[in-house]
């Protein structure tokens, strides 16, 4: 197979480039906070939008995408005077920083598309950003020659380039420029800023005994680990080095000294010697403020921290007078158990851990140069808590959630033989098994925790859109969102983007008044449009509200009437004309706007939203605002359910629709019309559902006393009794989609396989009475179609 | 579905089943495997000729009842049936048949249009006819004998 390597790492860019887009979103979303509150910014989260721009910078000019490079430079540079205090945050500048975020958003995703040249009116955005600069603002200076592209071999620590391979910024003073001896674990470089060099001075000095080799440890990690905790500058002391011929290659012959910088404990540094204290000498001194850091060490060796014990290709023998012949009878040799992996080791990262720090010809840059920019590139992100994640093919992932998924029936399948064959309640067998069904479970748990993701990024996208909507329709709108940790299926959150935008866009646009209006209803003049997102009941409910005018009743009832939806003399609920807005063909605009109105919209997000197996409701108070609250299952994979039997069918209802069951008697059945019944039940009335009847299984029955009824509850407080002939069992089940097999069956959420290799239908109640057929609801006809 | 494949090569294979005494019979290029009679879980609101769905190694196959499907009294279901699952048109379907007879190779001229005749429902769905052994056999067209669903919404 070929593949590009360059493809590869420019991919790998993009990705940390949402990343750092993201992180730049949250900084800029704290500093709004922040002018909102006592007016006051924090260093620390300049420093991030800061961080952000630049390495997107720095990544950017790496790959020759000059126009991000130069959009992003002129970004990063108002916000360096920002850094430098010599800029004030007022609202005006928070939305020209928020749409220059935007803005070089879209700049990389041009750039990621393979287009040149900049998204329109970028130009036009600068100048305004640079206009908060007053006369400071630069001759908009060309972007550094630095920036052009190169053949550097920046396998490992792409992203990161920005730090070493460049240093425009005027940030805090580098350390000595000429301590080029040393390798500089520098952390991000001058991104820390002056904040990071606050803290205290540490001196630690590591020197390694044999011993701590030979147990299989490896001083890289420990320096890295080092480094993690702040700006460190490593030095190799090699003194000790005998020469080649003298040396063994069991002794432990070089140390190291780590002047560490920031905020750190002793006990910090010490914890990260926990494992080794007995198998190296350790000493860990605070250096006073800005001592001069002590260099030991020749050039060449001062590379070597990053891959330190091991034999470099030249020399990964014991004996120093083999050579490279010897090599490959070496691995024979008994004295070396481990021996066998140097074969390996010749040519692999220096990480390799090898037992003898044996010295050799010092490592060859070209491959120590790539581990020192990973140690680099791990260093640079611990200042935020260091979240460690690894990038995983979502196809893979989905072929383990399959897999399980199978795992799952099979196990059932399982558990229905061992039944069947008889065994004693308590026999070997029947534990096992029974450990092996919550082992299942567990890895099942654990498997859908890898597709779940927080709702953060969408809702980020969302915060876009309500910028670019209010300035759209000329109204002051802030986005409030509740709940972004909040964790869904990647691909539930995939596929909500596009009615979520509607929502957005249609609270902006219809939901919120003018800022007239508002001013004349005695609210404040800026709307707020909420997004929240939450865990309910094993179901995830994202929230879209406005504080505008609610829904204006009467003027929706009249557009329906006018377009035929409903009848003129036709009797509405609240409700009922609530949900004549999801009615397709439905507009309130009476001005088609800019943003919405044009005919398609609500009635389409529902199909969206009821696709994914989700359910949208809506409730308006006038004067107060509409709240349009979305449930949706949390993964599309498994689901709780109840598994029912009906006119010998075996059906499966989502225990997180099912409130209660009850057996009925006679006194709870009402009769309601002809052909229709409510049960009583709690003091209130509730329909009454047949499923047998419902799904066309059998015909109603004579009498419904004894039946047993599974009372279901709805997001939007509907409730229905639905009547099953016996409940089996409640578990967990595999969801299999019949879309792509079958299509839409009303009624029927999907399908699953049971523990007999049957299929039964997963029902989905609330579409099912909805759908419910007029035979046993007649009265409801217009909840129906409204519906 | 035939026409297409078919071209090219001057021979056909054919599968051939026999369905209420009738023979029939599909592209063998078509046919993934035959599999015995399984329990389909019935749909609610569906075509009556949808027999249901079948477990087909962890996916969910729908099963067609062909006999019903081409107008005549539907398939008793019983072990002596079979299940023909056939992927036309970028979608698997199972067929259920009395019984599958055998595979035959023909050269393609040896297939006729049907003639023009009644507006028999079975008819539309019958491709091309042919002569072996004395006894007619019908080559069915797949697309026309697989209902369209419903797409995804949105």
């Amino acid at each position: 197979m070929t593949h590009d390597p360059m493809a590869e790492i420019r991919a790998s860019f993009f990705v940390e480039c949402e990343e750092l887009l993201e992180s730049l979103q949250d900084a800029l979303s704290v500093m709004a906070d922040h002018l909102e509150g006592d007016g006051t910014q924090d260093t620390e989260t300049i420093n991030v939008v800061f961080r952000a721009v630049h390495s997107i910078k720095g990544g950017a000019g790496a790959f020759g995408l000059t126009a991000l490079v130069s959009f992003a430079h002129r970004f990063e540079t108002v916000m360096d005077e920002l850094r430098c205090g010599r800029l004030v945050v007022d609202h005006e500048a928070m939305k020209l920083f928020f749409q220059a975020a935007d803005m070089l958003a879209d700049h990389v995703r041009l750039a990621r598309d393979d287009a040149s040249g900049s998204p329109p009116g970028s130009e036009t955005l600068l100048i305004a950003v640079e206009g908060l600069m007053g006369d400071r603002a630069p001759e908009a200076e060309e972007e550094e020659v630095e920036f052009a592209p190169m053949g550097l071999s920046f396998d490992l620590a792409l992203p990161d380039l920005g730090g070493p391979l460049d240093d425009d910024g005027p940030g805090p003073a580098e350390p000595d420029p000429a301590d080029s001896d040393s390798v500089e674990s520098d952390l991000g470089e001058s991104d820390l800023g002056e904040s990071g060099l606050g803290g205290q001075r540490w001196t630690v000095r590591l020197r390694p005994l044999d011993a701590l080799y030979a147990s299989g440890n490896e001083p890289f990690h420990l320096l890295r680990a080092l480094a993690e905790l702040g700006s460190a500058s490593i030095t190799c002391e090699r003194a000790a080095l005998p020469d080649f011929d003298a040396l063994m290659a069991e002794t432990s012959y070089l140390s190291w000294t780590v002047q560490l910088t920031g905020e750190i404990e002793e006990s910090d540094i010490r914890a990260v010697f926990d494992f080794v204290e007995d198998v190296a000498e350790i000493t860990v001194t605070k250096t006073p403020e800005l001592a001069e850091d002590p260099r030991l060490c020749q050039p060449e060796v001062a590379l070597a921290p990053a891959a330190p014990p091991t034999p470099s290709a030249a020399d990964p023998v014991p004996e120093p007078t083999h050579t490279a012949k010897v090599l490959a009878i070496a691995p024979v040799a008994p004295a070396l158990p481990v021996l066998p992996a140097i074969g390996q080791a010749v040519d692999l990262p220096p990480e390799h851990p090898l037992p003898p720090p044996s010295q050799a010809a010092a490592p060859t840059p070209q491959a120590v140069i790539p581990a020192v920019q990973a140690a680099a590139a791990q260093a640079a992100a611990p200042a935020e808590a260091v979240a460690a994640t690894v990038r995983v093919d979502l196809d893979r992932i989905d072929r383990l959630v399959n897999l399980v998924g199978e795992l799952v029936i099979n196990q059932a399948m399982l558990a229905q033989s061992v039944t069947e064959a008889g065994l004693p309640a308590n026999s070997a067998v029947m534990n096992g098994l029974e450990a092996f069904m919550m082992l299942t479970r567990d890895i099942q748990d654990s498997v859908m925790m890898i597709r779940a993701q927080p709702v953060k990024p969408l809702f980020q996208r969302m915060a876009r859109i309500v910028r670019e909507a209010s300035a759209a329709v000329g109204k002051e709108v802030r986005l409030r969102s509740e709940g972004e940790g909040t964790e869904v299926d990647k691909t539930v959150i995939e596929r909500l983007a596009d009615p979520l935008t509607h929502m957005i866009r249609n609270a902006v646009d219809h939901g919120l008044e003018t800022p007239d209006r508002r001013r004349e209803a005695g609210k404040p003049e800026e709307g707020v449009v909420t997004l929240s997102a939450q865990h309910r009941s094993g179901r995830v409910v994202i929230e879209v509200a406005d504080d505008g005018a609610g829904i204006d009743r009467p003027r929706v009832r009249d557009i329906a009437i006018r377009k035929g939806l409903v009848a003129p003399d036709a009797v509405l609920s609240d409700a009922e004309i609530d949900n004549l807005l999801f009615l397709p063909g439905f507009s309130t605009a009476t001005q088609i706007s800019a943003l919405s109105g044009r005919g398609v919209g609500m009635d389409v997000v529902k199909q969206a939203i009821g696709a994914l197996g989700g359910r949208i409701a809506i409730t308006s108070e006038r004067g107060r605002g509409t709240r349009f609250s979305i449930s949706l299952p949390l993964t599309l994979a498994v689901l709780d359910g109840m598994v029912v039997r009906v006119a010998g069918e075996t059906l499966v209802i989502p225990l997180s629709s099912i409130v209660e069951t009850a057996t009925l008697s006679a006194d709870d059945i009402r009769s309601l019309g002809p052909e229709t019944s409510v049960i009583h039940i709690r003091g209130g009335f509730v329909p009454l559902f047949d499923l047998g009847a419902e799904l066309g299984y059998r015909g109603p029955k004579a009498s419904y006393e004894g039946g047993i009824v599974l009372l279901t509850a709805q997001e939007d407080g509907s409730r229905a009794a639905l009547v099953v002939d016996e409940i089996l069992e409640q578990r967990q089940v595999v969801i299999k989609g019949l879309q792509h097999s079958y299509g839409n069956i009303p009624g029927v959420a999907a399908a699953t396989i049971l523990g007999d290799g049957q299929i039964a239908l997963i029902l989905d109640p609330g579409d099912l009475v909805e759908n419910a057929t007029g035979r046993t609801r007649s009265a409801d006809t217009f909840l129906a179609l409204a519906g | 579905m035939i026409e297409t494949r078919s071209q090219s090569s001057a021979e056909v294979e054919l599968l051939s089943f026999r369905l209420a005494e009738q023979e029939y019979s599909v592209d063998i290029m078509s046919v993934r495997e035959i599999r015995g009679w399984t329990r389909a879980t019935p749909l609610p609101h569906s075509p009556p000729f949808m027999r249901g769905v079948i477990n087909l190694r962890g996916t969910v196959l729908p099963v067609i009842d062909l006999a019903s499907r081409l107008g005549m009294p539907p398939v008793e279901g019983d072990a002596r049936n079979v299940i023909i699952v056939v992927h036309a048109g970028g979608q698997s379907v199972g067929l259920l048949v009395d019984a599958v007879s055998d595979i035959l190779a023909l050269p393609r001229t040896e297939l006729q249009p049907p003639p023009e005749l009644a507006a028999d429902l079975a008819h539309s769905f019958v491709q091309a006819l042919t002569i072996v052994d004395g006894r007619m056999i019908r080559v069915l067209d797949l697309s026309a004998v697989l209902p369209t669903y419903q797409t995804e919404a949105a």
